[in-house]
């Protein structure tokens, strides 16, 4: 009965005392861990993210936890299922860990390093604008477009490197430019 | 959004239309439900599939996807015909008093000046009688001349009477006039209502007027411009707003400047054309007043000392397309063999679709595609995706491991404009790269090639200003700062975009996002939250100011202006936007002269930004219309009950006829089921599919199929079925369920069947199946043709047949 009028009194659904006297004592996973913000990577609602990350003793960085930002105007703390498993989506065993290269007509990726994709694609890019460039159209009018190369995306990546990709995008003179906004 | 997430929690009503929220957007979603909870708001979902927007809804309407504009232009009809409107807002705040030319007609489905030959408009005829003294529009401020807006448009939308408006959206007309009686009250200053929408209005051939008919009837009540009103789009992906701000978009330069078109010679050309006109002498035309020094400033901060006064700031360097380059004219030219090159970011075309058997076809006939992705796409592999024969495809594929956002800082800007830095939290997994540290070494790269070789118009590539400490690894923050721009006299940040300017002496790489990074740092980092209300939200209003920083100038509700009446007073003093307070305006940052008196006689009208200084209701800023007019889908399985004779959109562009390919649309005969597509909660588009939890919450590809039709077919959920169009199948498990059901369109019984996006062959799913997602790809299905305007995808309406396999 003593338990009972206790369990009452603490108003929390269970005996603060028998709690107290089985208490194990643990330390929370994110103690001591560093922390930051981000934004959360699906929908743009735009809920803020905290996120926690320890240093392990070889020198790598351990995401200990990924949960939602409690100051932001916009989710309050609040996350979806997307958002709420958005450590998944950071860590995977299905990266690709490094370039893929496959040729014309190949049945298999061949692992490759940055210089030589990075080579390749700046050849391509040339070899396609000069074929493709347009300096003076039909009518006489100075048009210098690039019309054999498109490039899209952007809903994925910062703003800056959104905007970064229309600088270069259109410096190459392209006209062919896109991205989810109209898909 | 015109307004904000936060701000949804002002609203008296709130309208869903091709949206559902509660699923899609449930962050998002708590403050629909705060307004509903806290001030006792009613919610009406209109939707194709009963969800769990629906659940909470106040009120339901099963409407057949792709007519919002008989749904909303009926609720237009209604507000006029019982002068419902916001008479004083009408009045002074829209165009409904300018007088439009002679000439102007709409008959049996067609405006004047169409050209059947072209499928185009000549849109002369859709503009103001100008006043031969001012040259300024003329107006009627008591809105009684027939060939007033006003006049033209209540005659227009006569024709959607509650009866037409069931004919064609299957609604019941007891339903409609339910949610028109709500509607109507609207108009009243002490009520607003907002219209919340995401890619169920966007992806159909009449995408942009669905979006405008919500836009006029939001003008009309009034409600434009103030806290819980607006027109707000919910935007599918974390940084969608912000790479359409910076334009990654064919069509236009950063902050929506045009891109130049042929013919233009000089800045003035440019301007010329592309710039809005101003049409009342009260209109600031803002926007159109500034067109030139946005311009030259954006052409200083990519080119530098390249961009001189005496070569037109090296105009010329920018390319001029011939014809329309959007997501679709990428593939048709493919197609044709035009187009060698692909680069894709965080993007896969062959699921995205239109018509992925179509996009796949054209992916093989590309001579190099380079995937920039941090896992595998159906794009990296479509090569040898199931069925294919990777011998026969010549196409050289490039897979480059890019960083995910968590690797990287940088800003994300969420559908409600506010640009949000985040920290570079890990460093990058295996040999990752930053994609701007790609692009920069790709760049780098060519620009030695020409150097060393020489070829076409070298001179904006080797002009390209890259002043970044490592020009092969600039930092997010050089760019941020560089977005933002500077006084070149000074050295000085800019700290507004009003201080720019057209002879060279200011830079920006984006001008809506001037003032986001001055001199004192970068305002996006900001995080004065809810964590101290009192200080962070002085008006009480939820526009929590030092959170983030929102463009323009870090306004929470554009058009703000409209928010208070003429004399500057809010329409609601209990929801105030911006008042004037005898010397300034105050509350959220003014969307207007920050001193301007409104009883000043030559004070600015409300809308800054267009000629007119007010909102449109009759426009020729779009190619199919000057008002939102219903055309069915291109696929229907009804002729358009308004004007049969022209039933589809008269000018949605036809890449596969244009092109000379065969016919890919289907005919109710063959293809008797209506279907859309749509997202679940568990999935963003593709990239899940890498995500165990998500994967293990929802497995495997599905449809749903109504319980009625699907009874006929003697289908039961868990049996697997065949969905096929003109174009393609796909072959997956069928979900029998009452959220869809029969409906009556012009007299005729119509199902709709639900397919969700998210499966393809790529994926844990697919990796975990017998034929690896052979038959996964939902926009197999979905039609090669887009919005008249925009030329988005019509992904939600298009015709199937199903069967039991």
């Amino acid at each position: 009965m003593a338990g009972a009028g206790a369990l009452a009194a603490s108003g929390l659904g269970f005996d603060i005392a028998v709690a107290e006297s089985t208490r194990v004592r643990q330390s929370l996973r994110i103690a001591g861990a560093k922390e930051q913000h981000s934004i959360c990577p699906y929908c743009a609602v735009g809920c803020s993210l905290v996120a926690y990350t320890r240093q392990t003793s070889n020198g790598t960085t351990e995401l200990l936890q990924i949960e939602g930002d409690p100051d932001s105007p916009v989710n309050e703390g609040r996350l979806c299922p997307k958002g709420a498993t958005a450590m998944q989506l950071a860590i995977s065993p299905r990266r690709v860990e490094s370039p893929q290269y496959r040729a014309s007509g190949a049945t298999g990726w061949k692992s490759v390093s940055w210089d030589f994709v990075l080579d390749k694609i700046a050849n391509n890019i040339k070899a396609s604008r000069d074929a493709s460039f347009v300096t003076t159209d039909g009518n006489g009018n100075t048009v210098n477009r690039c019309e054999g190369i498109a490039f899209a995306g952007g809903a994925a990546f910062s703003s800056e490197e959104g905007y970064f990709a229309t600088k270069l995008m259109r410096g190459l003179g392209l006209v062919h430019l896109e991205q989810q906004a109209r898909v | 959004m015109t307004n904000h997430w936060r701000d949804i929690r002002h609203a008296d009503l709130i309208l869903i239309n091709g949206a559902n929220p509660a699923e899609a957007h449930p962050v998002g979603f708590q403050w629909f439900m705060r307004a509903k909870l806290d001030r006792g708001a009613k919610i009406i979902h209109a939707d194709p599939r009963f969800t769990r927007t629906s659940a909470v809804a106040d009120m339901y309407l099963r409407i057949r996807t792709g007519s919002d504009v008989a749904y909303f232009g009926g609720l237009i009809n209604h507000v006029l015909q019982n002068n419902l409107f916001h008479d004083a807002y009408v009045r002074n705040y829209t165009n409904a008093s300018f007088i439009v030319k002679q000439g102007y007609a709409f008959n049996d489905g067609l405006f004047s000046g169409y050209n059947p030959d072209g499928r185009t408009y000549n849109i002369a005829t859709w503009s103001y009688e100008s006043d031969s003294a001012t040259g300024f529009a003329r107006r009627d401020m008591t809105l009684q001349d027939p060939l007033s807006v006003f006049q033209l448009m209540k005659t227009h939308y006569s024709r959607y009477t509650p009866e037409v408006v069931s004919s064609i959206t299957g609604i019941p007309v007891a339903d409609f006039n339910k949610v028109a009686d709500l509607v109507g009250q609207m108009g009243k200053p002490d009520k607003v209502m907002t219209i919340v929408y995401a890619v169920g209005l966007t992806h159909h051939t009449t995408g942009g007027q669905l979006i405008r008919s919500g836009a006029v009837l939001q003008l009309l009540l009034g409600n434009m411009g103030r806290p819980g009103g607006g027109m707000n789009a919910e935007r599918g992906h974390a940084n969608i707003q912000g790479n359409t701000d910076h334009a990654i978009s064919w069509e236009i330069l950063p902050g929506y400047l045009r891109i130049p078109a042929p013919g233009q010679k000089t800045i003035a050309d440019y301007v010329a054309q592309s710039a809005p006109k101003k049409s009342d002498k009260n209109s600031w035309n803002f926007f159109g007043t500034n067109y030139s020094k946005f311009m030259v400033s954006t052409l200083k901060a990519w080119y530098g000392d390249a961009a001189k006064k005496d070569n037109e700031f090296a105009f010329n360097f920018v390319p001029k397309p011939a014809q329309n380059s959007s997501w679709m004219s990428i593939y048709d030219q493919a197609l044709k063999g035009k187009m060698e090159g692909l680069m894709l970011s965080g993007m896969t075309a062959a699921s995205i679709g239109p018509d992925s058997n179509q996009v796949q076809s054209a992916l093989g006939k590309l001579k190099w595609l380079v995937i920039m992705d941090a896992l595998p796409t159906t794009s990296s592999e479509f090569w040898r995706a199931p069925g294919a024969d990777p011998s026969q495809i010549k196409t050289e594929v490039f897979m480059l491991p890019a960083t995910h956002w968590i690797e990287k800082d940088g800003s994300f800007v969420n559908s409600g404009r506010w640009s949000q830095w985040k920290d570079q939290v890990l460093p990058p997994q295996g040999q990752a790269r930053h994609d701007h540290w790609i692009l920069a070494e790709l760049f780098q790269r060519v620009k030695k090639l020409y150097q060393s070789q020489g070829g076409k118009f070298p001179d904006p590539i080797l002009t390209l200003t890259f002043d970044y400490k490592d020009p092969l690894k600039p930092e997010l923050d050089e760019i941020a700062r560089e977005i933002n721009g500077k006084d070149l006299t000074t050295g000085k940040q800019m700290t507004t975009f009003a201080n720019l300017k057209d002879d060279g002496t200011t830079t920006t790489g984006d001008w809506i996002y001037t003032g986001s990074y001055p001199d004192s740092g970068n305002l996006m980092k900001r995080r004065g939250g809810i964590q101290d209300p009192k200080t962070n939200d002085p008006t009480g209003m939820g526009f929590y100011p030092n959170w983030s920083w929102s463009w323009p100038l870090n306004r929470r509700v554009m058009y703000n202006r409209a928010s208070a009446d003429l004399d500057g007073k809010a329409w609601d003093p209990s929801r105030p936007g911006i008042t004037w307070d005898g010397s300034k305006w105050v509350g959220d940052v003014p969307d207007y002269p920050a001193t301007m008196n409104p009883h000043d006689p030559n004070a600015y009208l409300p809308f800054i930004m267009n000629g007119e200084g007010v909102g449109r209701l009759f426009s020729n800023g779009m190619v199919d219309g000057p008002f939102p007019e219903h055309y069915e889908p291109v696929e229907s399985p009804v002729a358009n009950p308004l004007h049969p004779n022209n039933s589809a959109s008269p000018v949605a562009f036809l890449y596969d006829k244009a092109a000379g390919r065969p016919n890919r649309f289907g005919t109710p005969q063959e293809f008797p089921y209506i279907a859309t597509s749509y997202r679940l909660t568990e999935h963003e588009h593709y990239v899940t599919q890498h995500v165990p939890h998500l994967v293990q919450l929802q497995p495997k590809p599905f449809v749903e199929i109504p319980y009625e039709l699907a009874g006929q077919k003697g289908i039961k959920s868990g049996d697997r079925v065949r969905v096929s169009s003109k174009r393609g199948k796909v072959e997956v498990l069928a979900l029998v369920t009452k959220r869809l059901g029969p409906m009556t369109v012009a007299g005729q019984k119509v199902y709709q069947i639900g397919i969700p996006i998210h499966w393809g062959y790529v994926g844990i799913s697919a990796d975990s199946d017998p034929s690896h997602g052979r038959y996964w790809l939902a926009n197999a299905l979905t039609p090669f043709v887009g919005d008249a305007n925009a030329r988005t995808p019509e992904f939600k309406a298009f015709l199937v047949n199903l069967e039991k396999m």
